[in-house]
């Protein structure tokens, strides 16, 4: 790994000032995905901005139908947390399923939603549960955020701190994993908020996206048959070694059939 | 830098490139070998320690990241003359063949028995997913885990 120079800000303030003044700067939440590629090489950060023990990014809150989950929350924290179980317990199964152990013990929330890897977990729930990523100097819909492959509409030097998913009747998360790394292949999330259902895909594209045909027919009637004809989400799928693109939109309707048979199941 | 950790209950205070992985630290600066470095992506769980009691990857970890904090490794659970439980059955169970990611394993599963969940064969090995051993076909290592999460049990009662 090459050198850089280490900063642990003890403010937000703090942080962003740092992130400015270095010349080619990144901020380090859990690590799992910045660390590897550094020591590969593939990046090479003259700067590390340490984001551990701000407070801002740490808690978890339920008030009225919001969860409210700080970035730097890590993923066996999410699901372990009774906070999470008690209001969403679809994505504390989400985050139990995210990775191995280690990186669980490691990995947060807010870096995963930064990095915005097509193929990561949370993405999909951020889309089905409406969240709202709140950052050092604004808030930000899930629908408005995800833009592209490793693209998100946070700015260069914007720190997510919260995300607060609004909290359905019912949830339930379904993906295909990669054998090795467990990344999703493809992930579904379906989330029914009072007969108003919600779909959010991972793994399937560039980044995450809603299947505005599966929530439509959802909404009508939840069963997973009412999936067996609706449109696919208009995007470009991937193709790589794992899953060709057809393979892949094959399991966008499977595993939203089988979230929805776990919804219809819990009800 | 300069860094302040508890290694298996020994402070140290160093002064350490800021490019320092964890894994490197215990290594060659502070010569606890035990913890094996694999893969170097996180993919492998050879250089499985506990960080303030959790496993963690530890080529995955910067050094700066445990300043301030309890690192323990192979070295620091048991010794020759007294073996962990989880040492002991690993060693009965014939849980290893070359031993490479045996110290992974068993920091990993020290964890989890420690977690209090109940195990059975499928929770064990899902469980390990993040460790990966390229001998043994897993089977004895299960059993080891299981073996010791009775052990372990017994002496904490």
């Amino acid at each position: 790994m090459d050198a850089f120079n280490y900063h642990k800000p003890s403010s937000l303030a703090e942080a962003v000032a740092l992130h400015r003044d270095a010349e080619d700067p990144a901020y380090l939440s859990g690590g799992h995905t910045l660390l590897p590629t550094m020591t590969q090489r593939l990046a090479t950060p003259s700067d590390l901005i340490d984001l551990e023990g701000l407070t801002e990014l740490t808690g978890i809150a339920a008030e009225g139908r919001t969860l409210s989950i700080g970035a730097f929350t890590r993923h066996a924290e999410v699901a372990a947390s009774a906070e999470v179980r008690s209001t969403v317990p679809a994505l504390a199964d989400l985050a139990e399923g995210i990775g191995d152990a280690q990186v669980r013990n490691r990995g947060t929330i807010g870096g995963s939603l930064a990095n915005s890897d097509p193929s990561a977990d949370y993405p999909a729930a951020a889309l089905a549960l409406n969240a709202v990523i709140r950052t050092d100097r604004r808030q930000i819909a899930a629908d408005d955020y995800f833009r592209g492959l490793f693209e998100t509409a946070l700015e260069e030097d914007e720190i997510i701190t919260r995300i607060d998913f609004a909290i359905p009747s019912c949830a339930a998360y379904e993906k295909f994993p990669n054998p090795a790394s467990r990344y999703a292949t493809v992930g579904v999330m379906v989330a029914d908020f009072n007969g108003t259902v919600r779909v959010g895909v991972t793994g399937a594209g560039p980044c995450a996206c809603r299947a505005p045909a599966f929530e439509a027919a959802l909404s009508a009637r939840v069963d997973p048959a009412a999936l067996d004809d609706a449109e696919l989400p208009a995007i470009d799928f991937n193709s790589d070694l794992h899953a060709s693109a057809e393979y892949r939109a094959h399991l966008v309707r499977v595993m939203a059939q089988r979230a929805t048979a776990r919804l219809v199941e819990a009800s | 830098m300069n860094l302040t950790l508890t290694v298996n209950g020994v402070e140290h205070s160093l002064d350490v490139p800021a490019n320092t992985l964890l894994a490197d630290l215990l290594r060659t600066q502070l010569r606890l070998t035990g913890t094996h470095v694999g893969c170097d992506t996180s993919q492998c769980g050879a250089c499985t320690v506990h960080l303030d009691g959790r496993s963690v990857k530890a080529c995955t970890v910067l050094a700066a990241q445990a300043d301030g904090r309890a690192v323990t490794t192979i070295e620091g659970i048991g010794s020759p003359d007294d073996l962990h439980p989880m040492q002991a059955a690993f060693r009965d169970c014939h849980a290893l063949q070359c031993g490479f990611c045996t110290p992974g394993m068993i920091m990993r599963a020290i964890e989890l028995v420690e977690s209090g969940a109940a195990l059975d064969n499928r929770t064990v090995r899902e469980a390990l997913e993040g460790n990966i051993c390229r001998c043994t076909g897993y089977h004895n290592i299960v059993k080891a885990v299981l073996t010791a999460s009775d052990t372990m049990q017994e002496q904490a009662q």
